[in-house]
């Protein structure tokens, strides 16, 4: 029992390690980061805070990336509920060869759609607003949501259904009234992939924007790679991306382990 | 759960079909365009056949990448898989510390990608990060922009650090979905740790095993951003994986019909892997 516990704790602190290194840089100031190795900061500033909610090019570029994640995340739930309802629970011409070729586009590898996606933006007039980066997010995230709907929902004995027609509902007022409040756990394990899946996405988000829609994770690679000594900044803005993501999984941790585990593959 | 024929069902899937056949199909036919035709600008085509895959199955830079990508794989799933394993039957089944332990286990996974690789750049740097300095004070050379070898280390352990508890958090629900039965009877027949895993855990949990190694295969397959922050794909290029080799092709140069090729390559291998896989560990579920 004893070397358990020594196990696990010493994999969290392997995972904390980081995490305490960029919050230890964030507070320190870039004579104190250049000037060497030191494992806390001395001189405890907030500057680099302060620059991220002072300038607009940072703050602008935060709002912009939550817009993009939560119209992602609604509109690929939203979509996703009826169709995973449809593959719970009834057969259908092509339904199996449908639900793997929807699996299939989790396989595709970002970098192949970059360019025909910034073409394709570009000529439906979306480039560079939340709204293409939005829909680009909904080839993986859709089946995705699908795939973790569909395990919930199988979950719910069919009977439900069948008394609630007997019961004189039609199928719209059932779904809305009765069945969507009983796979609610369902949805929002569904939602937080989502939400996870596009907030952590880099490669499409930064290239289907160029300056109007500038997501987080663009701005900070450009400041990355132009000034490498503006270490404490780009330090305060990466623990800035943390912490939606701390506060959403703090909010569904009981039901992270669940999502995965009633899926099929 | 026996469930009824119906294709008036097709009308709730409609909007799913028509979302990801956007996304999907359009691009697709794009890639596929540009790889068996020849451009000289002004969006004048002509036809080139199989010149392209010809090309990039040709290509040394193109080999190069994939072997460094193969081992790169291999080794992230050769730590991954048993590492998760292994801690996800450290983790406390109940009590308080359940949800403490699952928000700090998963908090890696909440990380933007780029977030990841600039954290172990800062982390990693020789003269001020933690890891760097650390090294070199065990009298170990370490420079991740110099030496391949360090940054492969580097890069390896980030995608431990990373992805480790995606395995963990799979195994962990697979071994709290073992009814408390299996393991009285264990007891009664005086099974010991080894016998209780060997044969009771382990079997059970291979389904979601099936899942995790699925799904650590194709994303580390994948990989870009993390290692772009991280080394560039440096030093030289000898961290180039994938999708680096791909991203520089296609939006570096204009040369459109290699890098469409390049991603059809790249795509049917995932698949044909994510197939053997899947096929392989199936029938050893089924026997």
């Amino acid at each position: 029992m004893r070397k358990r516990h020594i196990v696990l704790t010493l994999y969290i602190v392997f995972l904390m390690l980081p995490i305490y290194w960029l919050l230890n840089m964030s507070f320190k100031t870039t004579n104190e980061i250049l000037g060497g190795f030191s494992a806390f900061p001395r001189d405890f500033t907030l500057d680099s805070y302060r620059t991220i909610f002072t300038d607009p090019t940072w703050y602008n570029a935060y709002i912009n990336s939550i817009t993009y994640v939560v119209i992602n995340t609604v509109l690929s739930v939203a979509i996703a509920l009826p169709a995973a309802y449809a593959f719970s629970r009834y057969r259908f011409l092509g339904d199996k060869h449908l639900f793997f070729w929807l699996l299939s586009n989790r396989m595709a590898p970002a970098a192949v759609f970059v360019l025909p996606f910034v073409n394709l933006y570009s000529a439906v007039g979306l480039f560079d607003t939340p709204w293409a980066v939005a829909l680009a997010h909904t080839l993986f995230n859709i089946p995705l949501a699908v795939w973790i709907l569909e395990g919930f929902m199988s979950g719910v004995p069919k009977e439900l259904d069948e008394t609630a027609y007997v019961d004189g509902y039609s199928f719209p007022s059932f779904f809305v009234r009765i069945f969507l409040p009983t796979i609610s756990a369902g949805i929002g394990v569904a939602a937080f992939f989502c939400f996870m899946f596009s907030w952590v996405e880099m490669l499409l988000a930064k290239n289907l924007t160029s300056v109007a829609a500038k997501p987080i994770v663009a701005v900070m690679t450009k400041t990355a790679s132009t000034s490498g000594y503006e270490l404490g900044l780009l330090a305060a803005a990466g623990v800035l991306t943390i912490i939606p993501g701390a506060i959403v999984i703090y909010f569904v941790r009981n039901y992270i382990a669940k999502g995965f585990a009633l899926g099929r593959v | 759960m026996n469930k009824t024929v119906n294709n008036k069902a097709w009308w709730l899937v409609l909007p799913v079909f028509l979302m990801v056949a956007f996304n999907a199909l359009v691009p697709l036919m794009t890639v596929v365009n540009y790889s068996i035709q020849e451009t000289f600008g002004n969006n004048e085509f002509f036809w080139s056949g199989t010149t392209w895959f010809e090309q990039i199955l040709h290509d040394g830079e193109f080999h190069a990448s994939l072997r460094r990508q193969l081992v790169f794989t291999g080794l992230v799933l050769l730590i991954e898989i048993p590492l998760g394993l292994a801690i996800a039957l450290c983790m406390p089944r109940q009590g308080p510390w359940v949800s403490v332990c699952l928000v700090l286990v998963a908090l890696p996974l909440l990380v933007p990608w780029n977030v990841v690789g600039s954290m172990w750049n800062i982390m990693a740097l020789p003269d001020i990060g933690l890891l760097g300095k650390g090294i070199n004070a065990l009298g170990i050379p370490f420079n991740y922009t110099r030496q391949p070898i360090s940054a492969w280390f580097t890069v390896v352990l980030m995608d431990v650090w990373h992805w480790t508890s995606l395995v963990l958090l799979l195994c962990y629900a697979g071994l709290v979905a073992i009814p408390d039965a299996y393991y009285q009877a264990a007891k009664v027949d005086g099974a010991g740790p080894w016998a209780v895993f060997r044969h009771i855990q382990l079997p059970k949990l291979k389904h979601v095993l099936t899942i995790a190694v699925l799904l650590r295969f194709m994303d580390s397959f994948m990989i870009y951003t993390e290692v772009i922050v991280l080394t560039g794909g440096g030093p030289g290029s000898t961290t180039k994986f994938l999708s680096i080799d791909l991203v520089q092709k296609a939006l570096g140069g204009f040369d459109l019909g290699p890098a469409a090729a390049f991603s059809i390559v790249y795509f049917l291998i995932i698949l044909f892997l994510s197939w053997l896989f899947y096929t392989l560990m199936m029938r050893e579920e089924a026997r």
